[in-house]
């Protein structure tokens, strides 16, 4: 679908006219909670259709980002653009228990016989079409994780912000939902940016992966592999390795601290 | 080495096959059987539902044997206590002569009146303080203190301002009713989790459709609780108003009973007054399964 250029919403009064070919475009931009810079100044402009992961341990400003690129948090200094039609993922469904599950997929849309219909065709791209009017309390999940995922494509987003949707669902539930979210990326092309602590996950789904330690990107790596990729792949295992490094994790023989 | 694979290496699976592992002796385990089989099932578990409804009557049925039987033994005096058979025989005088229908309809539409009224007091108050932070500024700190009246115990200060009328009773009953609506409507919409509203924002909805689709649908069980709590009230602050001077209703009927020294009577409408309860009751489990139809719990329970 569409990879032209977004409509760019500034969440910043001071913003410049940003570039017209990029989705996300962050500028210098910082946070402070109660006196702890969580962002030191995070520059990044993603191009409309990729998809980018953002890995990083707890605490290193991940979410901070994705929760700026969403509108739900402001940052303190900057410059933050991002398009107009963006949607969540959250790591917890937030289905509305009191409303049906196509009546969820269309929350913010008037709910008449046409968004039913719009529900209907993103229940079935999730593989949910038979339970368009089943109560949200009755789904496993991971049927109420791809719920989630129907309601954020069906308002046609330009960026889809996925902050660790699979990190709740079990192993084999998780692989199901990485090969949905890479074939409905393929049809529906958005922007992604996608958080996570999963190396695997980021070198699987990811077009580009950027590192961030301790509110700043340390790392900015395209991923050159064909799709799908698999993890018996020798450069598969040698960016992961690099990441992992990059990330603190030693997985060769133990340092003893 | 674990016993498979060293037995794997010297080929000899029987003679190795209890023999200790790495020096360790394993215990065997004393087993306790979980299969599913006659001792687990009870006989009571497979007696059918007649069967179980007809022990619960089981206690009901002595109660009232028990009670039949110390008024015609003559161990207690039928003035003091009327054997369950005086009473339907006052229950049938009072239908006969109508007093008890007309009765009836009076006392509920007291308490109805002023359920609707004090409810829906309660729930605008409760949504407002709820919903905004100036109507939690400055209504929720008097309504805390307010609740703590008992209030029966505003019935002298009632008769002074509005009389020994209709007024009085239906504004007693008003006051009852409109705290417990009004504490659970604002700990609803109080309690509702941010990470639904936070998930509303990002779809686009601005605060009235927040208010619509999220929020009141999610506060909508806490809400019949309070409607549930302030229906029995409604029934409390009833029979205190008919105490006041009442000239028709269930309370006049007692009045009447009492000054007449009829037990049976008394007995009778104390019986009335608890099937309203049970009405009520039950109507309010109508109304949970009418709105609450998302509420598994509710509908397979």
């Amino acid at each position: 679908m569409s990879s032209a250029s977004p409509a760019l919403h500034p969440l910043d009064p001071q913003s410049a006219s940003a570039p017209t070919d990029t989705a996300v475009h962050l500028r210098d931009v910082r946070r402070v909670f109660s006196g702890r810079e969580v962002l030191g100044g995070i520059d990044l402009s993603i191009p409309p259709g990729e998809f980018v992961a953002l890995l990083g341990h707890s605490g290193t400003g991940k979410t901070t980002i994705l929760r700026i690129l969403s509108g739900l948090d402001r940052a303190d200094a900057g410059t933050v653009q991002v398009p107009t039609a963006r949607s969540v993922v959250f790591q917890e469904p937030r289905l509305v228990p009191a409303k049906r599950v196509w009546q969820n997929v269309v929350i913010g849309h008037d709910q008449n016989r046409a968004a039913r219909e719009t529900a209907i065709a993103a229940l079935r791209e999730v593989g949910l079409g038979q339970h368009v009017d089943a109560w949200p309390k009755t789904l496993s999940g991971g049927e109420a994780q791809r719920v989630a995922l129907a309601r954020a494509l069906a308002v046609e987003p330009d960026l889809l912000l996925l902050d660790e949707p699979f990190a709740s669902l079990d192993a084999l539930t998780r692989m199901r939902m990485h090969d949905l979210v890479a074939q409905l990326w393929e049809r529906h092309h958005p922007a992604v940016v996608l958080v996570t602590h999963d190396v695997d996950e980021a070198i699987a789904l990811a077009d580009r992966i950027i590192v961030l330690n301790a509110g700043r990107i340390t790392l900015d790596v395209r991923v050159n592999l064909s799709k799908p990729r698999l993890r018996t792949d020798a450069r598969f295992g040698t960016l992961r390795q690099r990441l992992l490094d990059e990330l603190g994790v030693i997985s060769q023989p133990a340092r003893h601290e | 080495m674990t016993d498979a694979l060293a037995t794997l290496a010297e080929g000899t699976g029987v003679a190795r096959s209890r023999a200790p592992a790495g020096g360790r002796v394993s215990r065997s385990p004393q087993l306790q059987d979980l299969s599913p089989g006659e001792a687990r099932s009870t006989r009571w578990r497979q007696a059918s539902p007649w069967q179980r409804r007809a022990t619960r009557l089981l206690v009901p049925v002595l109660i009232l044997a028990a009670w039949q039987f110390v008024s015609e033994a003559g161990l207690v005096s039928t003035y003091v206590l009327p054997p369950p058979t005086a009473i339907l025989a006052a229950f049938h005088e009072l239908i006969v002569t109508g007093e008890l229908q007309s009765a009836i309809v009076t006392s509920s539409a007291r308490a109805l009146s002023g359920l609707v009224i004090g409810g829906s007091l309660g729930l605008a108050l409760g949504l407002f303080a709820g919903l905004w932070k100036l109507g939690d500024d400055v209504f929720d700190g008097p309504m805390q203190m307010l609740r703590m009246v008992p209030s029966i115990a505003l019935i002298p200060l009632f008769i002074v301002w509005f009389g020994i009328n209709e007024t009085a009773k239906i504004a007693l009953i008003i006051t009852a009713t409109a705290f417990p609506i009004y504490l659970n409507t604002y700990a609803g919409v109080r309690g509702i989790d941010n990470k639904l509203i936070e998930a509303g924002i990002i779809f686009g909805l601005d605060h009235k459709k927040l208010a619509r689709r999220i929020i009141l649908p999610t506060a909508l069980p806490s809400i019949l609780v309070g409607l549930r709590y302030s229906a029995g009230s409604s029934l409390l602050a009833l029979v205190a108003a008919e105490q006041i001077n009442a000239r028709s209703g269930i309370g006049y009927i007692l009045t009447i009973a009492n000054q007449n020294q009829r037990v049976d009577i008394i007995i009778a409408g104390i019986i009335v007054y608890a099937l309203l309860g049970l009405a009520l009751a039950a109507f309010m489990t109508f109304v949970e399964r009418l709105f609450l139809p998302w509420r598994t719990d509710i509908v397979l329970g």
